[in-house]
């Protein structure tokens, strides 16, 4: 779909690495360039005529994002840097101050690092603990277990929307229910669901949720935390600084602005959040629900020929989202990547950051290809002619 | 060398590697190493004697440059003085970084003297020699 307004595509390229980040249409760099080359200037601070067109460019998004997301007001867009940022916002800004010892909080072995990490500091600095929920025999997590392991002290769950390397995707609507009658805070990572599958943070009962904008056809450096109003009034800045002060004073007294600003010290990328608005007006204009129908038939059918290859490893056939981890029986993942570069496709090989992954999975490093919007049957087609002939790739490799 | 040949002891040693598997016995320093750059990841000890290298062990996860290079690295190495270990290191080096080197001294290592040509797989060529490096490092500080 839409393969003409990706300029890279002009290129002998099969790209499948859109887990770890999208290619971006002509539309979200143009309208980028447009802020630089036509109306730069800061936010907030201007009364000129660019700098008024900065800022409601810069406003318009929150907005955007809002609706995109199902949320109730723009107070509760806060714009940061990526998924990783808005997440240790959570963590440290948020939980930091309300967590006490031995409270618990709730996450799987299948999450990325920036979802594991500062859980595992604030277990280490404020004694709380962090308990995982199993996954299933696929390695996907269910909504029984989600419930089987909340405890009394259970105070979070912390979870992906969708995981970065299996790719299942996770009920939040029926999490977010369970978390409301047992009054637990949810946390969803939507990095990897956000421009693949609809979100409605009020019908999920959402209580923070973080994206990138880079992984939805957006640039880099920008990302969304999403939190409820009366969350985000309570969260603590984790940066000082312009912008987000009312005033101060050399008594050491000083005041902050409301959220989201309080949250958003120093001048952010304004090409960037302006660039995240194009991205969404273009996914919209497909449908997410078409994307994700779209990438989860390519899956199907690659599955389906793969599972023909005798020395083909599948790591998640179920999952229904566009993500397909597999090995090569006998090759080092990397190696097969490295294969498979030769005939310009593109994958990733590794173990995706979700580094405890090994303990359910049983192998640390996989090939992950992952599928969006502008691939095709044909490039599908491709990857499984070279993965069956793949008996000869040290001749390729080496 | 021929390109057939090359692969061939390249592959050899990546399937059947040398001192595969960490050792308990006491006398053996430690070096992890992996990089930025790639997902390769090895574990290697090395007991030294009296100025000599007595052994080389490894483990760990990597591509089958990696793994290969660290196999013969250890193949070359065993046997050698520290000089003479830290001779061919960094003839090893320099003709990983296309610099001038003898080709006399590192022996099957030349197998990657076109490694250069995938610039991206440098590392994976340099990892074992770098821990190796780092080990010897520690042993001549010992002495100090």
């Amino acid at each position: 779909m839409n393969r003409d307004e990706f300029p890279i595509l002009n290129q002998e390229l099969i790209y499948l690495d859109n887990s770890a980040t999208t290619l971006k249409p002509k539309c979200v760099v143009d309208k980028m360039v447009d802020y630089y080359t036509q109306y730069t200037s800061n936010i907030h601070r201007g009364d000129y005529h660019n700098a008024i067109k900065t800022n409601k460019e810069y406003d318009k998004v929150r907005t955007i994002v809002k609706d995109f997301i199902h949320a109730k007001d723009e107070k509760e867009i806060v714009y940061t840097s990526g998924t990783t940022e808005s997440l240790n916002m959570v963590a440290f800004g948020f939980f930091g101050q309300i967590l006490k010892e031995a409270d618990e909080v709730l996450i799987t072995k299948a999450e990325h690092a920036s979802n594991i990490l500062p859980w595992l500091i604030l277990q280490k600095n404020k004694k709380i603990k962090v308990s995982y929920i199993p996954l299933d025999e696929n390695h996907e997590l269910t909504v029984d277990n989600v419930l089987n392991s909340i405890t009394s002290k259970t105070k979070v769950i912390s979870i992906a929307h969708i995981s970065n390397v299996i790719g299942d995707i996770r009920d939040i609507e029926a999490i977010g229910k369970i978390c409301k009658e047992n009054n637990i805070y949810l946390v969803v990572d939507a990095a990897q669901s956000v421009s693949h599958i609809p979100i409605d943070v009020k019908k999920a009962n959402v209580s923070f949720l973080a994206f990138s904008a880079h992984k939805m056809v957006g640039p880099t450096g920008v990302g969304i935390l999403y939190g409820k109003k009366a969350l985000l009034d309570k969260m603590e800045p984790l940066k000082y600084g312009g912008g987000m002060n009312q005033g101060f004073e050399s008594d050491s007294n000083y005041t902050l602005k409301e959220v989201p600003i309080k949250l958003e010290a120093g001048t952010p990328p304004i090409a960037s959040v302006i660039g995240l608005g194009e991205a969404i007006r273009f996914i919209e204009s497909i449908g997410v629900s078409k994307i994700h129908e779209h990438e989860y038939g390519l899956k199907q059918y690659l599955i389906k020929e793969l599972e023909k290859i005798p020395n083909i490893v599948l790591y998640n056939k179920n999952s229904k989202s566009g993500i397909v981890t597999f090995n090569i029986r006998g090759v080092f993942s990397q190696d097969t990547s490295i294969y498979l570069n030769h005939y310009k496709i593109a994958i990733r090989a590794g173990n995706h950051c979700a580094k405890i992954l090994k303990d359910d999975l049983n192998i640390n490093n996989t090939c992950r290809l992952s599928i969006y919007l502008y691939n095709t049957k044909e490039e599908m087609d491709q990857v499984i002619k070279v993965l069956k002939n793949s008996k000869d790739i040290f001749k390729v490799v080496i | 060398m021929d390109k057939n040949i090359r692969r061939e002891i390249i592959l050899d040693h990546y399937q059947n590697p040398v001192n595969k598997g960490l050792t308990s016995e006491d006398g053996y320093i430690f070096q992890n190493t992996s990089s930025e750059s790639c997902i390769d990841n090895i574990d290697m000890q090395l007991k030294c004697e009296d100025g000599v290298i007595k052994d080389i062990v490894f483990d760990g996860e990597a591509c089958a440059i990696c793994t290969s290079a660290t196999s013969i690295l250890i193949k070359t190495l065993i046997g050698k003085r520290i000089e003479e270990a830290e001779e061919i290191i960094l003839n090893y080096k320099n003709m990983i970084h296309e610099r001038e080197y003898n080709k006399e001294l590192i022996g099957d290592l030349v197998v990657y003297e076109e490694v250069c040509m995938q610039p991206n797989r440098k590392m994976c060529a340099l990892l074992p020699s770098n821990a190796i490096e780092k080990i010897l490092e520690v042993i001549r500080n010992e002495k100090k």
